[in-house]
């Protein structure tokens, strides 16, 4: 178990001039001893880089990996001691379910019985106590992908254990199984773990902080809860949710705003702030308004799609009006008990409210732009 | 550790190298030298080098006829073998069906004959198709021992793809032709080259049925080869000079496959 | 593990034909003849199993048989473990993978009889390196007077012949493995002798089976290169099994027996094949399982 600092940037290529050559742009941040944390975020934004660079594997350009405060950027993964989960099971074909488990311990010559009693206690954890001797390449996939994790939990001083997309190739009805065992094994031992994926339901279920990471920058950290009430970024306020967070262009205007080119008369000051701006608002909490409300949006209903637990409405905004981008599309969740419009009516709909961002040039306005870092 | 193991794996490369090209740098040696210097003295290079044995090479049309044959006989034989190969492999690494293992194990069969058994047969069957002395004679007539290679090879090389990658092309919309030429294919990129490789070798160096099965126009330099043996004994220098340039057309070969061979194939990169 | 469809037949069906045009009708015509004895075009006569008896009965015939054996299994043994170890040596990546590759593989690329005459040419101690290196060392080497020194030159032959291709096929078996498992294998803390053998030789059975099978059948039917080399001698030292059938069908100019011949020939070979084949398979088993194969 250990604390996990990091103030590094990454590149691949030996002179980055620009930020295109970066896979992974200056960032600082802290995995607390213990915490489950999740690096989320589209194919190609850095997250595996920046898991391998914690587990190893890989030694970034600039800058520093600390463990405990102690450096660690020379060092290998197995002096790091820590533990990795790839996309697909990795185990040795030759060897029994025991055997595997038992490998790294041999390989510290670990004493036979001290094996044993360690094995039998991580099988029994991971359900395989009644597959210890059977051979390892006949299983299916979710059981390797136990054995790999067991390999990593065998060792008792394991720092931290690292996820790359571990549930690639699980059946969907198992998926669930093994992230509830993951669960519970973050319950029981109490390690460090660091899970990177690109299914943010995963994410926001496995982690109690998600790092969300797109093209190289570490954008948010933060909570589930954070992250879905104020998205520090566009990115994240898109990337989080289903489906994400209506953007609209704003402009300041005499009594109020200007919003796609509507004017809306509102109380609400927006902080000052250079920039394009940019209002957000997520689908669950635009709601239907009588017109000429205070913070409602004129609009037209292009859909109503019923999906079961609630209705999604997409709906056109505004019109074409001098210096301002063209008409944006808002999506709402309504509830069934609502009076869903039907498509091509006219309504209303209050994007101005307690749950409302504003972004300039794609930063929450009210934050700082660079991440935070994690806390416990 | 790690240092030294490289060091030892480096020199062992090292002696390996230098083993395997000093006959072809004896051979090289002796193709600059004259016959006369090659059968009486003992010299690390040539003493009166000489280029006569390739000029005669290059301008003798029976000589470099025998190349070109070779080479597109053996191109056909390349193209067909892999294209009848591919999907059978594909069948034999994904389905179960009536006769597999026999049919697999039957194919195997096919190579272990020496080529001699089937010299009589052979030359009766193309004389009754009327395709003695053609490429495609000799074309077909490999596929015997490079067919049931290449289907070897490759449905080793498909048996290590997951068939979760079949099932999410199908999901994803692809028609079973589209899937395999533009997702499958590329996956086993090692296995073709290696089958590539192979084929286009054992067929360049096969002389039995080449010989028996040409004799004017598809004759193949492997054959013009034997017919070194003149009044005055062989003729060292010219025969040492077609040797090194047979090796020509094989080196571009794995030059064009070497990507194949050397790519790594990265489950979960799909 | 894998489903049943016997509509596969469609996608093996090109190959069984190309196939079965090259090998069944010869093979019933070498079959024909060698129950006949065939005096003339014109006449001839069924004999049954009689030459097969004969052929059977040859004296000659065991030694030549069990120097292939012998010849067979010492290849197997050189160029197994060399030519795993010489993929284990070649580099992966870069320029330098590209040029060893080239070089290696160029021994196979020579035809057969060239290969022989090289040899032959590099053994004398007169002209060749190899023979007036070990003159220069003091070894009085011939490999056409000596049975032992043919032999070892005949297997030095073919080793360096054949090797390159046990070392190809295991290359590109190796670039098969994904990184995960090597860097699996750094984290468990793994020596590098438990990488090559849990995790490299696992990997490597189908190919290694392919180089065994393929070194076993093509070093039992080999001709060529140690006729051109030796001529089978001193004596009939190097008289594989090969030469042999060539000498009594060429010598004797009689269909009848030299096809029966082949058709034992075929069968022995068939026979040891079948026995690796299934040996192998059998410890391979739980790969195979493992890979969606049966």
């Amino acid at each position: 178990m250990a604390r996990i600092d990091l103030d590094l940037a990454h590149s691949y290529k030996p002179n980055p001039q620009q930020d295109s050559d970066y896979a992974l742009l200056p960032l600082k941040m802290c995995f607390e001893d213990g915490g489950a944390y999740a690096l989320l975020g589209p194919s190609g934004c850095g997250k595996t880089s920046l898991l391998n660079i914690i587990s190893g594997l890989v030694t970034p350009s600039q800058g520093t990996v600390k463990f405990d405060g102690v450096l660690m950027n020379a060092k290998t993964p197995q002096q790091r001691n820590i533990a990795q989960v790839f996309q697909f099971p990795v185990i040795y074909d030759t060897m029994t379910v025991a055997q595997n488990l038992a490998f790294p311990l041999r390989n510290r010559g670990v004493a036979p019985d001290k094996i044993k009693q360690r094995v039998g206690k991580i099988a029994e954890m991971l359900e395989l106590s009644g597959q210890l001797d059977v051979r390892a390449a006949g299983l299916a996939a979710d059981a390797k992908q136990k054995i790999s994790l067991g390999r990593g939990l065998v060792r008792e001083d394991v720092s931290a254990v690292l996820f790359d997309e571990p549930l690639t190739v699980i059946d969907p009805h198992l998926k669930w199984q093994l992230r509830r065992k993951l669960k519970q094994i973050h319950h029981e031992l109490k390690l460090t773990l660091v899970y990177v994926t690109h299914d943010q339901v995963e994410a926001l279920t496995f982690a109690d902080q998600v790092v969300v990471m797109t093209r190289g920058r570490a954008v948010q950290i933060g909570r589930a809860s954070e992250l879905f009430e104020r998205p520090q970024h566009t990115f994240v306020g898109h990337f989080i949710g289903s489906p994400g967070m209506n953007f609209l262009p704003a402009a300041r205007s005499g009594d109020g705003l200007t919003v796609a080119g509507c004017a809306v008369p509102s109380d609400t000051v927006v902080p000052a702030a250079s920039g394009r701006l940019v209002l957000g608002i997520r689908p669950e909490y635009v709601t239907l308004a009588e017109p000429q409300t205070p913070g409602a949006v004129p609009a037209t209903v292009l859909q109503a799609q019923d999906i079961g637990t609630y209705w999604l409405v997409t709906a056109q905004v505004g019109s074409v009006a001098a210096g301002m981008a063209g008409p944006t599309t808002v999506r709402a969740r309504l509830s069934p008990d609502a009076d869903i419009p039907a498509a091509g009516a006219a309504v209303w709909l209050a994007v101005l409210g307690p749950h409302t961002c504003f972004y300039a040039d794609d930063v929450l306005i009210g934050e700082t732009s660079a991440p935070q870092k994690a806390t416990a | 550790m790690n240092e030294a193991r490289f060091k030892k794996r480096t020199l062992f490369l090292i002696a390996y190298l230098v083993f395997a090209i000093l006959p072809v740098y004896w051979m090289v040696n002796m193709s600059f030298k004259t016959n006369e210097e090659i059968l009486s003295t003992f010299s690390l290079w040539p003493k009166h080098f000489t280029t006569d044995h390739y000029r005669t090479i290059f301008t003798d049309v029976s000589w470099y006829s025998g190349y070109i044959n070779s080479i597109i006989y053996v191109a056909i034989n390349t193209v067909i073998s892999l294209a009848v190969a591919l999907p059978a492999a594909y069948a034999f690494s994904r389905y179960r069906f009536l006769g597999d293992k026999h049919v697999f194990f039957w194919l195997l069969t096919n190579r272990m004959t020496p080529p001699a058994v089937f010299l009589l047969p052979f030359f009766q069957l193309y004389t009754t198709l009327g395709l003695m002395d053609t490429h495609i004679a000799v074309a077909l007539a490999h596929l015997l021992f490079n067919v049931p290679l290449a289907v070897w090879i490759l449905e080793g090389f498909m048996s290590g793809i997951p068939r979760e990658i079949d099932e999410t092309a199908y999901i994803d919309g692809y028609s079973f032709p589209r899937f395999f030429v533009m997702i499958f294919i590329p996956l086993i990129k090692a296995g073709v080259g290696v089958a590539a490789f192979f084929c286009f070798m054992f067929s360049w160096v096969e002389l039995l049925m080449a010989r028996t099965l040409t004799s004017v126009n598809a004759k193949p330099i492997v054959a013009v080869m034997t017919r070194t043996v003149s009044a005055s004994g062989m003729d060292w220098g010219v025969l040492a000079a077609a040797g090194v340039l047979t090796i020509v057309p094989g080196a571009i070969v794995i030059w064009f496959v070497r990507h194949y061979i050397a790519k790594g194939f990265a489950m979960g990169r799909v | 593990m894998k489903p049943v469809n016997q509509k596969a037949w469609f996608l093996i069906l090109p190959v069984v034909l190309c196939v079965a045009f090259s090998a069944i009708l010869p093979l019933m015509t070498v079959v024909n003849y060698s129950v006949q004895d065939i005096i003339s075009p014109e006449r001839r006569v069924f004999v049954g199993t009689e030459w097969f008896k004969a052929v059977m009965r040859d004296d000659d015939l065991q030694g030549a048989l069990l120097r292939q054996i012998v010849f067979s299994l010492s290849v197997l043994a050189v160029e197994i473990p060399l030519g795993i170890l010489l993929a284990l040596s070649m580099p992966a990546k870069g320029w330098q993978s590209s040029a060893v590759l080239v070089t290696v593989a160029i021994s196979l690329l020579i035809p057969w009889n060239v290969v022989g005459t090289i040899w032959q040419i590099f053994g004398r101690s007169d002209i060749g390196l190899l023979g007036a290196s070990l003159a220069a060392l003091g070894i009085d080497y011939s490999y056409t007077g000596n049975a032992t020194h043919a032999w070892l030159t005949v297997l030095l032959m073919d080793v360096w012949h054949w090797t390159p291709l046990v070392a190809l096929l295991c290359f590109a078996g190796l670039r098969a493995i994904p990184d995960a498992y090597y860097q699996a294998a750094s984290i468990d803390g793994a020596s590098k002798l438990a990488v090559f053998r849990y995790i490299q030789l696992p990997k490597l059975r189908g190919v290694l089976m392919i180089a065994v099978l393929l070194r076993f059948m093509d070093s039992f039917m080999i001709y060529t290169e140690p006729f051109v080399l030796t001529g089978g001698g001193p004596g009939n030292a190097t008289t594989f099994l090969s030469q042999y059938l060539t000498q009594k069908a060429v010598g004797q100019f009689d269909l009848g027996p030299a096809a029966a011949f082949s058709l034992i020939y075929f069968l022995i070979i068939l026979l040891l094949c079948f026995i690796l084949y299934n040996w192998m398979q059998r410890v391979g088993t739980a790969d195979k399982s493992e890979a969606g194969h049966e």
